[in-house]
């Protein structure tokens, strides 16, 4: 068990920077998932953890030792990777109990831990296989067992289930916070899925260009997003971003229309960045905001109704799955003042 | 070319390449260099002291018109060897390519040859065709062939080619016949729906997709027949009758381990380095080629 | 698929059996000859075997063919000396291919683009292209006549560096890093995993290097004046002398199945690593 510290981390590849100096603290048996488009050097950061990427600049520390200078194999780590990496020569046994021979452990102690392992993830059956005998969820349950066997103080999970088909993924997804909340042990879990992302994390650092954008419980990254990236990247559909004068309390969307603002917020004029989740805008006959309905989706359970006001600014609505909605109708919303979310337009920060 | 995730160690890729470097700069590179540097040299008549001529052995092997005769034998045998081993092996290709059954069992049999030496080649031919106890020379004999590879050139030649071209059909055969299963049969299904009628599938689509297949096989061909036939002509006719068959490798061989002339044998293994060099190129270009496929 | 062949392959089949007899009747007429006596050679009775091989075969693999006209030493020592040919030329070149792709492959080090060309340049020159210099350096070694003279020079390979860079550059990187955390550090990721991987690649270069081993026929011819260094190969050229009618065919075609036997047997057993062997090597 132990803490994972970061502390301006850099990393350059050549003159190109792809981490640009970021922080975080996880604590001991936190799971910490950094979520981002690809490119945006979550996969780097997890990779300079685990060693395998040489760090530019800052430190990382596992339970308090800084490890920059550490080899993987002596940073106590155990890492599970995309396309799992099994050893395709050997057994599943021996691809869990590789790593522990290398070290050195008795016999005994080696099956008694591999068996363990099978035994939690039911691969006790599969145990004389090869790899390619397995089915991908199989496979990808061999990888987890090879990291738990090793009882390491850090999961480091690069995408394990992005070569998973849906259905699987969302199964494997459930099993690995399971194993990772009876084990306790500090993980760090890499994906570019918000879904996997909100279900798993404790906490989710929400990375773009290299930088962490926010870091957050999933409940504070959804309710109070820290930047337009944040709040565009997270949730689906995503976030109605319209550009909005404010002023007086209210923002005044481009077709004129004014929404007031939380009590206190607003007051000097300015031009600003408005976000409105799509299920935060609700049908109200009164209600500021109308707009052409162009496109009903109906999901079953909610309506996703897009729409255009009288400018042409685009917005999304999610109603609910009954709503009686058609295109071309005419609909008037209205949303809590809480519930609107303001940036500046130029750092894309929140206001 | 290299990978992205790699090993540190500063001393240990060296140890892994000592062997191969070592056999390849003491047995490779160093000979290679002393022949050149050999070439630009003469031995007095005792070999006790040798003086820089330049390009003088150039000149004189250059000059020779025995050398020069050498160059078309080698041009012909080349260009006959390569013949003699390609067409038979596409026409048993694509016969093998059309069977439904049995193309591994075919495939057994005809490439057989592969694992016989060229000088063994080489015997098994001056035995059909020795004109006393030759089978086949025998056949010839009776249908009014004068045959006698043993004082005639054409038919000493005759007999190197066919006893190279013999042992190489395999080659040829197996990799033609890769490049025919490689063709997808969905082509030659649709040039049929087209309308192409046999001879004209093979013509309009099977002779071209098989193009870099037979240009790499082309190049590959003269590399062999120029050196790996020195087996079939050192054990059929040591080059005779009357230097008939004598083909630059042996003659470079003989001028230089039988004749010891080494300054003239060096300057031979130059030229012939340097045909290496351009059949190498030719080959890797067929190769950047099919990158691009 | 059928339309395309609806006639019965009647012209396929008379053009392979024609290749068949092709390919098969020199070797047919060799192992004929080798079981007759001169008498019925001599008359060019060749087409069935006869009834003399057991007693040719036992006197020139153990006896050594005595006659008149040559005094050639016993076979069986020239298949010894052609077995140990192929066999330290076909290992030797794997194992210092593998360790020198490896070391291209997974490392990086000054000097390694100097190497892999010091390397890929033996492509562009073959024995036959430095015969007199090369002689020379093998006769300064004093390795005239010994096996390390007939084998070492020959060991070094850029056809099998090649083929194995071509194939360490398919593992996944993924494999280098999980073997990284699991403990594995250069050597043994080579031997538990790299090795094991590269099983059927070895197997396939095996069955080529083997029969180029077998067949070499100019580097024994200057490397050996002993003839109980002789190769098979080189002891069947010596046998025929003149080549004319006084030649015993007998002995001659029965050392001459000798020779082709072993390498037959290794291309038919490992057909399948012998064809994947070909093709790879070409790549």
């Amino acid at each position: 068990m132990a803490t994972v510290g970061i502390r301006a981390v850099r990393k350059r590849f050549g003159g190109n920077e792809v981490i640009r100096g970021i922080d975080c603290d996880v604590a001991d048996g936190e799971l910490l998932v950094m979520l981002g488009p690809s490119g945006c050097g979550k996969s780097t950061l997890l990779r300079m953890v685990a060693g395998l990427e040489p760090i530019s600049g800052g430190e990382v520390a596992i339970g308090g030792r800084v490890v920059n200078a550490v080899e993987p194999k002596d940073r106590n780590i155990a890492m599970v990777f995309q396309n799992y990496a099994l050893y395709p020569h050997m057994s599943v046994f021996d691809n869990m109990a590789y790593g522990l021979r290398i070290r050195g452990l008795p016999k005994a102690e080696i099956a008694g831990r591999v068996r363990a392992a099978a035994e939690m993830l039911e691969l006790a059956p599969f145990l004389d296989r090869r790899p390619k005998d397995l089915s991908g969820g199989q496979r990808q349950r061999v990888a987890m067992g090879r990291a738990i066997v090793r009882e390491p103080d850090v999961f480091l999970f690069d995408e394990p289930l992005s070569n998973l088909d849906a259905k699987l993924r969302t199964q494997m997804r459930v099993e690995i916070k399971r194993l990772q909340t009876r084990m306790g042990v500090t993980s760090l879990y890499v994906t570019h899925d918000q879904v996997e992302a909100m279900t798993l994390a404790d906490r989710i650092m929400v990375m773009n260009a290299g930088l962490a954008e926010q870091v957050g419980t999933p409940a504070e990254v959804y309710a109070r997003p820290a930047s337009v990236f944040v709040a565009g990247f997270i949730g689906a559909p995503p976030m109605n971003l319209v550009p909005v004068q404010v002023g007086g309390g209210s923002a005044i969307l481009p077709d004129g229309a004014r929404l007031a603002l939380p009590a206190g917020a607003g007051q000097g004029a300015r031009a600003a960045t408005l976000g409105i989740r799509p299920e935060h805008l609700q049908p109200d006959p009164l209600g500021p905001v109308r707009m052409t309905v162009d496109l009903v989706e109906a999901l079953g359970a909610d309506t996703v109704v897009h729409g255009r006001l009288a400018g042409g600014t685009v917005l999304l609505a999610r109603l609910p799955g009954d709503a009686a909605v058609r295109a071309g109708d005419a609909l008037a919303l209205a949303a809590p003042p809480e519930a609107l979310h303001l940036f500046d337009p130029g750092t894309g920060r929140r206001i | 070319m290299r990978r992205k995730v790699i090993f540190r160690n500063r001393w240990l890729p060296y140890l892994l390449l000592a062997p191969q470097l070592g056999v390849t700069l003491v047995f490779f590179i160093w000979p290679s260099l002393q022949a050149v540097w050999q070439s630009f040299l003469r031995e007095d008549m005792f070999g006790l002291s040798s003086t820089f001529v330049w390009f003088d052995n150039y000149r004189v092997v250059l000059a020779d018109p025995g050398y020069m005769a050498a160059v078309r034998r080698t041009a012909v045998f080349s260009v006959a060897v390569a013949l003699a081993a390609l067409m038979p092996a596409l026409l048993l290709a694509v016969m093998v390519d059309r069977m439904l059954k049995g193309v591994a069992f075919w495939r057994t049999i005809l490439v057989l040859p592969y694992a016989i030496a060229p000088a063994v080649a080489g015997v098994l031919f001056l035995f059909m065709f020795n004109p006393s106890v030759g089978v086949v020379a025998r056949m010839l004999t009776a249908a009014g062939v004068d045959w006698n590879p043993r004082l005639d050139g054409t038919d000493a030649m005759i007999l190197v080619v066919l006893a190279a071209a013999w042992k190489q059909i395999s080659y040829n055969f197996l990799f033609f016949l890769a490049g025919l299963q490689a063709i997808p049969k969905s082509l030659l299904e649709a040039a049929a729906i087209d309308g192409a009628g046999g001879w004209t599938r093979f013509r309009t689509i099977v002779l071209p997709l098989l193009s870099p297949v037979t240009f790499f096989l082309v190049t590959v061909n003269v590399v062999y027949a120029f050196f790996d036939t020195f087996g079939v002509i050192h054990a059929v006719t040591q080059g005779g009758p009357a230097k008939a068959t004598e083909i630059l490798v042996y003659k470079a061989w003989y001028d230089g381990i039988i004749a010891t002339d080494f300054g003239r044998s060096a300057a031979q293994s130059v030229i012939l380095m340097i045909v290496v060099i351009a059949l190498t190129a030719v080959q890797f270009r067929y190769i950047d080629r099919r990158v691009q496929y | 698929m059928h339309s395309l062949h609806d006639r019965t392959p009647w012209l396929a089949l008379i053009v392979i059996g024609a290749g068949i007899v092709l390919t098969l009747f020199p070797v047919w007429i060799a192992f004929t000859a080798s079981t007759l006596p001169p008498q019925a050679i001599a008359r060019g009775d060749l087409l069935l075997p006869g009834a003399e091989g057991a007693a040719t075969y036992r006197t020139i693999l153990f006896e050594g063919a005595r006659t008149s006209r040559m005094a050639a030493p016993p076979v069986s020592g020239l298949l010894w000396n052609s077995l140990i040919m192929a066999l330290v030329i076909a290992a030797g070149k794997i194992a210092i291919s593998v360790i020198s792709a490896y070391a291209v492959v997974f490392f990086s080090f000054p000097g390694r683009m100097l190497a892999f060309w010091t390397i890929f340049i033996t492509l562009m020159l073959p024995v036959e292209v430095r015969i007199v210099p090369t002689y020379q350096v093998v006769a300064g070694l004093g390795m005239l006549n010994t096996y390390a003279g007939l084998t070492v020079p020959l060991i070094a390979s850029a056809t099998a560096t090649l083929l194995f860079r071509q194939f360490f550059l398919t593992i996944p990187d993924e494999l280098v890093e999980a073997a990284k955390v699991d403990g594995a550090g250069p050597m043994r990721f080579f031997l538990d995993t790299v090795l094991p991987l590269s099983r059927t690649n070895i197997a396939a270069l095996f069955v080529i290097l083997f029969i180029y081993g077998w067949n070499q026929y100019l580097w024994p011819l200057l490397i050996t004046t002993r003839a109980d260094m002789d190769t098979i190969v080189i002891g069947i050229t010596k046998m025929i002398g003149a080549g004319d009618a006084l030649t015993d065919w007998n002995l001659v075609m029965a050392t001459t199945v000798l020779a082709i036997l072993p390498p037959a047997l290794v291309v038919l057993a490992m057909q399948r690593q012998f064809v994947k062997g070909l093709v790879d090597t070409e790549k």
